[in-house]
Formats: structure tokens, sequence, C-alpha cells
């Protein structure tokens, strides 16, 4: 068994498990949207989005687009600003500085056509399941049969007649997000939302975002539970400490995949596979070769490792799965001060 | 952007609640939740109590109450008192329960992460407290009318058993009685409200609220005004001297309350204004730091 930094072997399953996601938009036509359906719509767009709570800057200009029709996974490690970004989104919290356009008016204004589900569901304990989706149809202007209908989305008709406060923490969870689907919403914005969840709730979780997606509406999820994201979203976007590390597809994120040669000798081929691929590619790990390359660049490293008279007893390619890149996204953040500004939009490649 | 912003939009008249269904909503919430039961029941309920049970019995033992004769306490159980006797635990004990259930209402939203929750199905945050308040004032004038209404059919009921007069006072007095009673309600709830929100809680609002009816007023009164003109003018000001002074406006003067709180330190109408500005100020206040918070 390969060891690697910081990885335990069992995060291998993650990879290659995505079951089958239907494209961005690909099934968008939808009798919400009159006109005619563009992949690059934004839904939300985010310029230079700052909040700062006293000095501390907890979301650092955050500059984002989520396109209509996709699931947008917000990944970061705890206290990178997720949730701050989010009540940003809905007008719960007001930027410092910066703006964001959710639905084509500024954040706050167009809540009415959002459905969200931020920092866990905040019920009351004292009504039971229904009541209070009956006072949040209220609120929302809706009619009550949306409630029998949300109830049934999440699978809690049963027990809807007993008070929230007796609910399981899974339950919680999924009247939470029943709550948000109330107002048939054109974005639904879920923080966390497996949270407490089982397996099988997870599970329950996906299948709902692929139906929410599927019925053309559009997805942003935060998460830290990468395997899910991988599993779910189409992009995302990595934050740390308040700033944006990566934005991109979930398959460009996992981008490089990890070449691992056996090579004798090794300094050599170092030399060789670092003329070859640029030395911030190349790294040594339990006297293996760990190059950043794509598949198709397999071959040509392996004919000059060769033609240096390098000898080559193996030779392989490792998937990484969201969860390394994430790793080494958000550790090369949070180890010592991070530099200047961190490119978004880039991987951050090589050693560590 | 704007262009296809436009497209983006669901089907036109998808917006929040209206104001009514948002009362609505709060007064489903109200009435499902035991504490506003508990809050807005032992109010008539001490109030029967103190104003005609115990002077009713004790007149039925021939006891005297500080010197008056058991006559003069039938009296005050009778059916012309009913305004008094209805409203006069509102400046003190009614107003503590209130105040209680004003920060409890305002307060719980945020313990429970229930107002983010609300906001987020659309509704404007003036428009979430414009709601919340009028279902209080709501029940509130629910509460004033069950306390006259237990009041009158109790005094009818001794009046029988006594055979005695059963004047019953008209109807302007009853409803300026009904009125200021809701009122000096709204006031004490209003302000609930604002120390639930300003403290994001329940826990030290009701706690700081009960210090201030039960405590700082009464200690301000009763040691701090006969000792320093500046107290003696400042508790004008203070909103249970107000309260006290607008029910004792309304009780009449003929014969006084003996509930603690009731005292006509200024006459009834500056009493009115005073609290109608208490109540104006913490409605606005309340405003100003729900439209400016973050919500967390
Ligand atoms: N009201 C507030 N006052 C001060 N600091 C705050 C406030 N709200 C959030 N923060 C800080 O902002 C940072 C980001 O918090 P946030 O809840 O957005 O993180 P997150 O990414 O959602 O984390 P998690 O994964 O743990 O949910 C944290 O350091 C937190 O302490
Ligand atoms: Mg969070």
């Amino acid at each position: 068994m390969r060891h690697r930094r910081g990885q335990s072997p069992a995060m291998h399953t993650a990879t290659g498990t995505a079951g089958p996601r239907p494209a961005p938009g690909s099934s968008s036509a939808r009798a919400a949207g009159p006109g005619p359906h563009d992949d690059g719509d934004p839904v939300v767009t985010t310029d230079r989005l700052t909040k700062r709570y006293g000095s501390r800057t907890v979301v650092d200009a955050l500059s984002l687009q989520v396109r209509r029709g996709e699931v947008f996974g917000f990944l970061g490690p705890n206290g990178a600003g997720k949730t701050t970004t989010l009540r940003m989104l809905l007008g719960l919290v007001r930027p410092t500085s910066g703006s964001a356009t959710v639905l084509g008016r500024p954040a706050g204004a167009s809540v009415a056509q959002v459905g969200a589900l931020v920092e866990g569901p905040g019920l009351y304990p004292y009504l039971s399941g229904r009541d209070n989706l009956r006072v949040l149809a209220r609120y929302a202007g809706v009619g009550a049969d949306r409630v029998a209908a949300v109830l049934d989305t999440v699978a809690l008709t049963d027990r809807a007649g007993d008070r929230f406060g007796t609910y399981s923490l899974g339950m919680k969870q999924r009247l939470g997000i029943a709550a948000a689907l109330l107002k048939d919403p054109a974005l639904v914005v879920l923080d966390e939302p497996t949270n407490g969840l089982d397996p099988a709730g997870i599970t329950e979780v996906r299948t709902l975002l692929r139906r929410l997606v599927a019925e053309g509406r559009t997805v942003v999820l935060s998460s830290h539970l990468l395997g899910e994201v991988e599993q779910i979203c189409d992009r995302v976007a990595v934050v740390a400490s308040g700033r944006l590390l990566v934005e991109s597809s979930v398959e460009e994120l996992r981008g490089l995949g990890r070449l691992v040669v056996d090579a004798r000798p090794l300094d050599t081929a170092v030399a060789v596979a670092g003329r070859l691929l640029g030395p911030d590619r190349v790294s040594v790990v339990d006297g293996a070769l760990h190059l950043q390359a794509a598949p198709e660049e397999t071959a040509a490293v392996n004919r000059a490792l060769v033609t240096a008279d390098v000898d080559v007893t193996g030779l392989r390619q490792e998937a990484r799965t969201l969860e390394e890149v994430f790793l080494q996204l958000t550790d090369v953040d949070e180890a010592g001060p991070p530099e200047p500004a961190p490119r978004p939009r880039r991987l951050r490649r090589g050693t560590r | 952007m704007s262009a296809t912003a436009a497209s983006l939009a669901l089907p036109a008249g998808r917006t929040s609640g209206s104001l009514p269904a948002i009362v609505g909503a709060e007064l489903l919430k109200l009435a499902r939740r035991p504490a506003t039961w508990v809050l807005l029941g032992l109010w008539p309920a001490l109030q029967l109590v103190f104003s005609l049970v115990i002077p009713y019995v004790s007149y039925s033992r021939g006891s005297s109450y500080e010197g008056s004769p058991p006559e003069a306490l039938l009296a005050s159980t009778l059916p012309d008192r009913l305004v008094a006797n209805a409203l006069s635990g509102l400046p003190l004990f009614g107003g503590a329960l209130l105040l209680t259930l004003g920060a409890l209402l305002a307060g719980s939203e945020y313990g429970w992460g229930t107002l983010k929750t609300l906001l987020a199905q659309g509704p404007r945050r003036t428009t979430v407290l414009a709601g919340q308040l009028l279902a209080l004032v709501t029940v509130l004038a629910g509460t004033v009318a069950v306390s006259l209404a237990l009041t009158a059919g109790v005094s009818a009921l001794i009046a029988g058993a006594e055979s005695a007069p059963a004047d019953w006072p008209g109807a302007a007095e009853i409803a300026r009685g009904f009125g200021g009673g809701l009122l000096v309600a709204t006031t004490w709830g209003a302000m609930g409200v604002l120390l639930g929100t300003a403290l994001r809680g329940t826990a030290l609002a009701i706690g700081l609220g009960l210090v201030w009816v039960l405590a700082v007023e009464s200690l301000v009164v009763n040691v701090a005004a006969p000792l320093l003109d500046v107290f003696e003018t400042a508790q004008q000001a203070l909103p249970g001297v107000n309260a006290g002074s607008l029910v004792a406006a309304l009780a009449g003067s003929d014969t006084p309350v003996r509930t603690p709180g009731v005292v006509a330190v200024v006459d009834g109408g500056q009493a009115a204004w005073v609290l109608g500005a208490f109540l104006a100020a913490a409605v606005a206040l309340t405003a100003l730091l729900l439209n400016r918070r973050d919500l967390t």
C-alpha cells in the first residue's frame, strides 16, 4: 500500500464513482424561462464581494459566477466564509464592499425567487412540521397546496404532524430543505444540506438535487464533503480564508492526474522530468517520482526517461480525488501567510 | 446582463406574502405556542383573583381591609367598578407578563434562527415586524376583552348573590377602558419586543425587563422620588408610572384602587401621550435595529 502524505488510502474510492450527471442545462427548457436557453447565463454574479467583521476579513473580494441550470459547489474548510457569502446572496448580511447580483437583481431584492437553507434549519420547535411550513408558506405568499407537495418531496408526510422539536437531526434537515422548496424557486441555495443525514438520506438529497436541476433550477450547494460535491456538482469554487482559490468545473479541478513513476537513478529521473514538465510539477514521495501530468503525457515522460538511460520499473496514472485537490489547495493557503494574491481560476501546482 | 436577467424572472406575480398573510402566520404561531397561553392567561386570572375573589371572600368572612369596613370591600367588587377591576393589574404584574411575552416572541426568533428563515421567504424586514406587531396587538386586544368579560361576569355573580346594585358603566367608559388597557398592554409588549430584538435573545431581555418593571421603577417612585426632587420629576417619564396613572384615570377617582402601581402621578391624558410616545419609540427603534443589522 502506497502512502501519500496527508491522505488516507480509502479516499481513492471516491474517484470514478460519479454517476451519470445531466450536462448542465441539457434539460433546462422549463416553463419558467421563456427566453432561449443559454449555458452562460449567470444566475449569481459576485463582484469583489467583501465582508469584514471588525478587522477580520471573512469574505475577501470574492468574484464568481453561477450559471443557469448548474449545480454549483461552494467548497472550503470550516470558517472559510461559505455561509457568510450565502447570507450576503440572500440579503441577510450586508457586504462591506463589492456587490452580488442574484437572478438579475441586487442580492436581497430577488429573495422571493430563491429557496434557501442556510446554516441549519431555523424552524419553530413547538410547531409541527406541517405548521412550520404553513407559517412559511404564508410568508412566501404561496398556496397551502405547496406544503403537502414539499412534505412529500422530502418524504416527511408521515411525521408532518409531530412537533419539529421532536424530529431527529436528519428529519430536521429534510424539513429545512422542504422549506427551501416551498416557493418553487428558480435558484436553490443549500448550505451543507446533507449535514446530519445518514447515507440513505444523502443519496436521497443527491437524487433530489438532480431532480431540481432537471426541472431547470439552479442549485448552489456549500459543503466540505468533497465526495458529495464531486458526485453532484458541475462546477465548484474553492474558498479558504474568504478568498477564492479556484473556480472551475469538477473535471478541470480534478484536472491533471498524478503520474507515479518508479525509476532509477532517481536524481536523473527528477532532472529529466523537470526539464520536460517544469520543476514545480515534479516531486519525490516515498522514493517514487510523482508528476503532475495528464494521461496523454505518460508516453512522452516514459520516452524521455528511457532516452536518458533511466530504468523505469513502474509507471501508473493515479486520478486525484477532489479531496486531494482540495486539501492541497487549502493547505497551501493555510500554511503561513499566503502569497500576495492567490490566483483564482488557476490550479496551483507543484510540490508542497 | 439586465436583458437576460429579465428572462430569468419567474412567472409574473411571484412575490412574497402580503401583510395580512404574515399576520395570519404570526397568529398561528402565537396560538400554537404554549407560552402565549400561559402568559396571556395568567394576567386575567391574577386580575380576577386579586380584584374580585380575594376581596369578596374577605368580605364574606367579615374581615376588613386597611381599616375600610367589609361593606367597602363588597362595593369594590361590584359591576360599577368594572374597568378598574379588569385593568388594575396591567401597570405592574400585567406589564411584567406582557413585557416577558414581547421579549420571548422577538428573542426566540434569534435563538431558533427562525428570523432568517422568515426573511428568506422574501418579505421586507419592516413588513415582517409590522406583521408580528399587528398579531401581538390582536392577541392583546383579545386578552383585554377577555379580562373585561371575565370581570363583568364575576362581578355580576357577586352582585346577584349579595342582591347588591348592578350599576354597569356606560359603553363609552368601557370603550375608553378597553382602549386605554390596550395602549398599556401594547406599550409593554412592544418594549419587550425591543428588548428581545436589541439583545437577540430571550433570557437577558426578560431578566432586564422584569428588573425594570418590578424593581427599578418602584425604587425610583418609592425611594428616590421622596428624597430628591430630580426623581420626583423624572418618575413622571417612567412607562410604569404613566401606565399606573392612565389606569387610575380610567378607573375613576371616587374610590381609590388598591392594586400596587395604580397611582395617579400624572393626569390621564398626559399619561396616554407618554405611553404613546414609548410605544412609537419602541417600534421605531426595533425597526431601525432590524433593518440595519446583519442576520447571522
Ligand atoms: N457575525 C459574525 N461576527 C464575527 N465574525 C463572524 C460572524 N459571522 C461569521 N464570522 C466569522 O467569519 C468566518 C467565516 O464564517 P462562515 O460561517 O462564513 O464560515 P463557513 O465557511 O460557513 O464555515 P463552516 O464550514 O464551518 O460552516 C469565521 O471565522 C467566523 O468566525
Ligand atoms: Mg457554514
